[in-house]
């Protein structure tokens, strides 16, 4: 397949022109998704789209139009519940909840809802949809812009979440999300963005449920996801220098959760850390420990460890969000604190 | 129209014109990379904060939006602290916690700005039922974006409001655009206030650029909840100078129609009225030019000199009252 450089927020882009193309039940909604584009008081004007709030749906109207790409009143409420209802009835719907933090609108619909219909109806039901949205601090953009919510749903049953950390992997784990027969919360952290890397030019997928180890190591193994992920991976790089060789695994899908892979690298390196940017507790970071403590006991030599944020909402102010992010020292020391 | 005096206008003026020149100079800031995160002005929407907020005390209350820096200057807030707390320093309104988008002072009666869109609607029933509760006279008004017009969470409110008789006045900023969504896209009505029908409430549409008009409506609607007649819903509508945020191109505007909202600006409209009819004069207005930019300059001086907040002593703080 031939590939070449793509920015996170162009390969999810690329996914959902592709299965849209693929795919006519999928359509694509969200406050700002078209942006200004294509409407009648704007013709003549030969001006670009918004695309979204940060430009990761710019240009899908202008391909599949108004009727397959909507632009919603800010209603999360009615257009997530819709996209349940399109979902159960026969679409694919792609709904784009701008922040997580927005979830606190419109939560009844995804987790009352959308999670349930299958079950409660004894299996006669589907509801294939894909919620994208955005997750994590660095922005800057304070206590209800920058939350890492994702264990908040992956506690609930009938909802499966991915967390994904590069644009390869973004844009085949959205295709997949997007064929999944379950909804999907598809989480993407906002500093990735920008990042570049390989991508595949195809469709392609990537299955939910399988974590990829991006890094081999044999002496400790940290667990973690989205953009600590790249955190973590610069933190083994250093360790290098002393002689310490930590295996990263990235979780990619926090429900299905990998356990086998978590299990094998725990059971192998014989340490653990999970470095989660979310705060400590009930995350999917004591999850794992839980998991490491219960399943992979007698190989541990060290006792399964967290680097987290603290107990308290996200800061605004620089100084103080730097400090309440894991960084990149902190891990190494956690590490160095384990060997 | 009703009799407004000297210093009333004296006031008026004064708040709006800081709430320009307020936002014009965090633009600058913004661009030159000095305030981290979002920042959204309310250049263009002074008339209403300043006309609505005419009405209150420093006891009543307000709720306010995510483009929230006008309401708190309306409300009194002092803009040092304010501009300290967009730097992210430990001096600002919050310490720094909040930022632009959580802008408050609780005790000036001004609940915050909010980072979501509609959550002011309910929070604003709340302390109006304090007022009711506790018998004081106290009034909360809400003020919403008309991309809040169409939050579930409004609609809720209004009607709570109305069948508990809450003193709360609903006072919908509509500058046209939900950040690039149209209103006439994303509404049904044909006007907002159209709405307070629903609710059995009084509902009326103002020109948001016209104070006077502001002013008047607002006047009406804050006497009735005082009385403890229950709530009412103004829209007001108007334009905004700026993107959505700073950093937003604003290509979803034609550029006719910044023509037309240059045309309509609300401080050049107060000022043309109040000097035409000899009710300010040029000199007065040039003193409030002179003090309100020098207000600014001192504020952003204010914020520059200041501190960084430490984070080993307050980044767990304020979470709870009290934590064992």
């Amino acid at each position: 397949m031939a590939t070449r450089t793509l920015t996170f927020s162009g390969a999810i882009n690329e996914a959902m022109r592709l299965e849209m193309r693929r795919d006519p039940t999928v359509i694509l909604m969200g406050e700002d998704v078209a942006g200004g584009a294509t409407l009648p008081h704007m013709e003549g004007e030969g001006k670009e789209a918004w695309g979204g709030v940060l430009g990761v749906t710019k240009d899908l109207v202008t391909e599949f139009g108004r009727d397959r790409v909507l632009d919603t009143p800010i209603s999360e409420s009615s257009f997530i519940g819709a996209a349940v209802g399109a979902a159960s009835t026969g679409l694919r719907p792609i709904a784009e909840l701008m922040f997580v933090d927005f979830f606190g609108v419109c939560f009844d619909q995804v987790f009352n809802q959308g999670a349930k219909l299958r079950y409660m109806f004894g299996g006669k039901a589907q509801v294939p949809m894909v919620i994208r949205t955005m997750i994590g601090g660095g922005f800057r953009a304070a206590a209800q812009h920058s939350q890492s919510l994702y264990s908040i749903f992956t506690h609930i049953p009938g909802i499966k979440s991915v967390v994904p950390s590069t644009p390869y992997d973004a844009k085949g784990l959205l295709s997949a999300a997007i064929q999944d027969n379950d909804p999907v919360i598809f989480f993407e952290h906002k500093v990735l963005y920008g990042m570049e890397g390989e991508v595949p030019e195809d469709n392609y997928v990537i299955p939910l449920g399988v974590a990829d180890v991006k890094r081999e190591g044999n002496d400790l193994t940290i667990v973690t996801l989205g953009r600590m992920v790249h955190f973590s991976l610069e933190a083994a790089e250093k360790l290098t220098g002393d002689g310490v060789e930590v295996e990263v695994v990235d979780l990619r899908s926090l429900s299905p959760l990998d356990e086998e892979t978590i299990l094998a690298s725990v059971r192998k390196t014989h340490r653990l850390i999970v470095v989660d940017e979310a705060n400590p507790r009930c995350s999917i970071a004591t999850d794992i420990v839980a998991l490491a403590a219960g399943q992979a006991f007698d190989y541990l030599d060290a006792p399964p460890t967290m680097v987290t944020a603290p107990h308290a909402p996200v800061p605004f102010s620089p100084v103080l969000e730097d400090a309440y992010l894991p960084s990149v020292d902190t891990i190494v020391a956690t590490v160095q604190s384990l060997l | 129209m009703a009799e407004i005096n000297k210093e009333k206008l004296l006031w008026a003026y004064e708040r709006m014109k800081l709430i320009r020149t307020f936002e014009d100079r965090v633009a600058g800031l913004f661009a030159e990379g000095k305030l981290p995160g979002f920042v959204h002005l309310y250049a263009g929407e002074e008339a209403i904060g300043v006309g609505v907020i005419s009405h209150l005390t420093d006891k009543d209350y307000i709720t306010s939006t995510h483009r929230g820096h006008g309401h708190c200057i309306a409300k009194g807030v002092d803009v040092s602290p304010m501009m300290a707390e967009l730097y992210g320093k430990a001096t600002g309104a919050c310490k720094g916690k909040g930022g632009s988008m959580h802008i408050a002072d609780v005790d000036k009666g001004m609940l915050g700005a909010n980072g979501i869109v509609g959550a002011g609607g309910p929070l604003a029933c709340g302390s109006g039922l304090m007022a009711k509760t506790l018998g004081t006279d106290q009034v909360t008004v809400c003020f919403f974006g008309d991309g809040a017009a169409e939050q579930g969470t409004m609609h809720e409110a209004m009607n709570l409001a109305s069948i508990w008789k809450l003193p709360v006045v609903f006072v919908c900023e509509n500058n046209g655009y939900a950040e690039t969504t149209p209103w006439g896209y994303h509404c049904a009505a044909k006007d907002i206030s159209d709405r307070a029908v629903a609710y059995d409430m009084p509902g009326a549409t103002v020109d948001g650029t016209d104070f006077f008009a502001v002013y008047e409506a607002a006047e009406v609607a804050i006497e009735r909840a005082r009385k403890g007649e229950g709530p009412s819903l103004i829209e007001c509508r108007g334009f905004r100078y700026y993107g959505h945020f700073e950093g937003d191109a604003m290509l979803y505007f034609t550029e006719e129609e910044k023509a037309r909202n240059r045309a309509r600006d609300p401080i050049e409209s107060f000022k043309k009225r109040v000097l035409e009819r000899g009710l300010l004069s040029e000199e007065e207005i040039a003193g409030i030019d002179a003090k309100t930019a020098k207000m600014v300059e001192e504020a952003v001086e204010f914020a520059e000199e200041s501190p960084w907040p430490v984070p080993e002593d307050v980044l767990t703080t304020d979470v709870y009252v009290s934590y064992p």
